[in-house]
């Protein structure tokens, strides 16, 4: 058996066995990516000594009897989830050289648990796209095309699983950016509800979207790693103090009592792929198949929905990023000019073009005359869109849809246009808009071998319920088996 | 919708950030796509519809006023690209 294509809970199991050291798996998964990153290009930082000083002290610990879940088990973290001492660059020049003096909440739990974390992965510039083609430093590549994007903005995440090089990885999704890579690297990717888990040290790009969450190769996995970072923090004033269930409880068979809804609207979108639409509806089959009710749903805000995303989106995104002034951390442009040229020069420099666009829109949907019209517009749909949610979970426990209108597209199809990258996020953005989780799990494979996902949606704080659905689905299925050679 | 070079010019002022004259008309273009397809939201009625600005049953979260730890000096200045005698160092103001 290799040990990087060990699952954590396969992994966990041998440590506890002290069949293998976290030192071993460590060095195992940092050779592998030494080989094979140069192929995926998913990390942008890969930090050796201080993974195998983790992995020595995840040893010790379980040596002393001290082993939780996560003890011992390496893990990837997506490159703006600051890391103390470790450079966090959100993949833009602005912040190439930044090297945060904290942790964020999330590193900080994986720490306390033993985690082991081995460098910082690739994403399009401060979370911005649905491609990872947007990093100033690499595109990343699919594992299972290396010609194909691995989708965004947390593509080095889902790839850096899906290629194993990593057991699990930490990934941030503010308008599909954990499910659609998911989707398209064929693992499983989680976005929590808003509030589940801390933001604090998340490099923030539009706060009242914004969730950390995680990918695995499996649900379990996935359900483990969750369990690891979800809680209250109170340097997050958006964290909700509610009790942790234990996730991988849900892990169990059976799907009594449980009602999908799917929504019509969902499902009569013209210009979804047709592999994509097969997959999802083999899928929803098999879920009712397993004992499940099935109902239709209605959405009827689910189009407007994209427009008022990227309102709000990039409203929030040109506040946020008004602080990269080149004045207190980040890269500056030196020039002795006055206060006000050295800032434009600073971020027209340091920033890349898809940033550029969306802090311009963000600032032009804010201008004087324009607030009430885009703004606040956008603001009073997505309240209908919240409404939608809630009237749909009334009638279901979970909704079903496809992640992605197509498999993923080729490097360099859809970067000439933005207005065509920004309607694939389509599925994805509604609940960043009304806060529910959501998970993406593997649900087929196109003609040409790339993975499709299967998204599931689920009422505020019952991530429990979507274990359970997508649980039980992975266990009637084999697409998680499969994994790309390389 | 079309929108004007002036119009880019200054929206981007406002925003701190210059648009490459040679790149102006291609920018303009695309941020034109995009606002014109951000019409869609005048196809829907929201009147008397409350906005919605984040999406947690969360009021205000006050801690108590009470002095806790924060980041050193050093650690503030850490990143900084220009500092001395412990502050941020910025081009002539006036």
């Amino acid at each position: 058996m290799k040990l990087h294509e060990l699952t954590i809970k396969e992994a966990h199991g041998l440590l506890k066995q002290k069949e293998i050291s976290s030192r071993e798996l460590t060095c195992a998964l940092l050779d592998r990516i030494e080989i094979v990153d140069k192929e995926v290009n998913a990390y942008i930082t890969v930090a050796r000594a201080m993974a195998i000083k983790q992995a020595e002290l995840a040893d010790q610990a379980i040596s002393d009897g001290k082993i939780t879940y996560l003890t011992g088990i390496p893990l990837g973290v997506k490159d703006l989830i600051c890391t103390k001492g470790l450079r966090t660059t959100c993949a833009s020049r602005m912040l190439e050289n930044f090297v945060p003096f904290y942790d964020a909440f999330v590193i900080k739990k994986l720490q306390e648990q033993g985690a082991v974390i081995l460098g910082k992965i690739n994403m399009d510039e401060f979370a911005m796209g649905s491609s990872t083609e947007n990093s100033a430093f690499k595109t990343t590549c699919n594992p299972w095309d290396l010609a194909s994007i691995p989708g965004g903005s947390s593509g080095g995440s889902a790839a850096a699983v899906a290629a194993d090089l990593c057991l699990g990885s930490l990934g941030s999704d503010t308008g599909g950016s954990i499910r659609q890579p998911a989707s398209h690297c064929g693992v499983v990717g989680m976005k929590p509800t808003y509030g589940r888990v801390s933001r604090f040290g998340l490099v923030a790009f539009a706060s009242s979207l914004d969730q950390i969450g995680p990918f695995a190769k499996n649900v379990f996995d996935c359900a483990a790693l969750m369990h690891g970072i979800a809680g209250y923090d109170s340097m997050d004033s958006t964290s909700v103090s509610k009790e942790i269930p234990s996730y991988t409880s849900f892990c169990t068979n059976g799907l009594k009592n449980i009602t999908v809804g799917v929504p019509r609207e969902y499902f009569n979108l013209s210009g979804v792929d047709p592999e994509v639409l097969a997959s999802v509806n083999r899928g929803i089959k098999t879920i009712e198949d397993l004992g499940a009710t099935c109902v239709e749903v209605s959405m009827p805000y689910f189009e407007p929905a994209v427009a008022a995303y990227y309102v709000i989106a990039t409203a929030e995104a040109s506040s946020n990023l008004a602080r990269y002034d080149g004045v207190k951390y980040g890269f500056r442009n030196e020039t002795r000019d006055d206060l006000v040229q050295m800032y434009k020069s600073t971020r027209s420099q340091g920033f890349g073009d898809e940033v550029k666009r969306r802090i311009f829109l963000g600032t032009y949907v804010l201008s004087s005359g324009y607030y009430d019209a885009y703004y606040k517009k956008a603001s009073q749909v997505r309240r209908l869109i919240m409404d939608d949610f809630s009237k749909a979970f009334e009638k279901c426990d979970v909704i079903l849809s496809p992640v992605a209108p197509t498999p993923a597209f080729k490097i360099g199809e859809k970067i000439d246009s933005p207005l065509t990258m920004y309607l694939s996020d389509i599925f994805t953005l509604g609940v960043n808009l009304s806060g529910n989780p959501a998970i993406s799990v593997p649900c087929g494979f196109s003609e040409k071998g790339l993975p499709i996902g299967l998204q599931m949606i689920g009422n505020h704080f019952n991530e429990g319920n979507l274990f359970k659905v997508a649980y039980n689905f992975e266990q009637a299925t084999e697409f998680h088996k499969k994994r790309p050679v390389l | 919708m079309k929108i004007s070079h002036d119009e880019v010019i200054h929206v981007a002022g406002l925003a701190r950030l210059e648009i490459n004259e040679k790149a102006l008309d291609k920018f303009a273009t695309q941020m034109g796509a995009v606002l014109e397809y951000m019409d869609i939201l005048n196809s829907v009625d929201t009147t008397g519809v409350e906005p919605a600005y984040h999406a947690t049953r969360l009021s205000n979260a006050f801690r108590s006023d009470i002095k806790t730890g924060h980041a050193s000096k050093d650690d503030a200045l850490l990143n900084a690209p220009e500092k001395e005698d412990g502050a941020f160092v910025v081009p002539k103001v006036v």
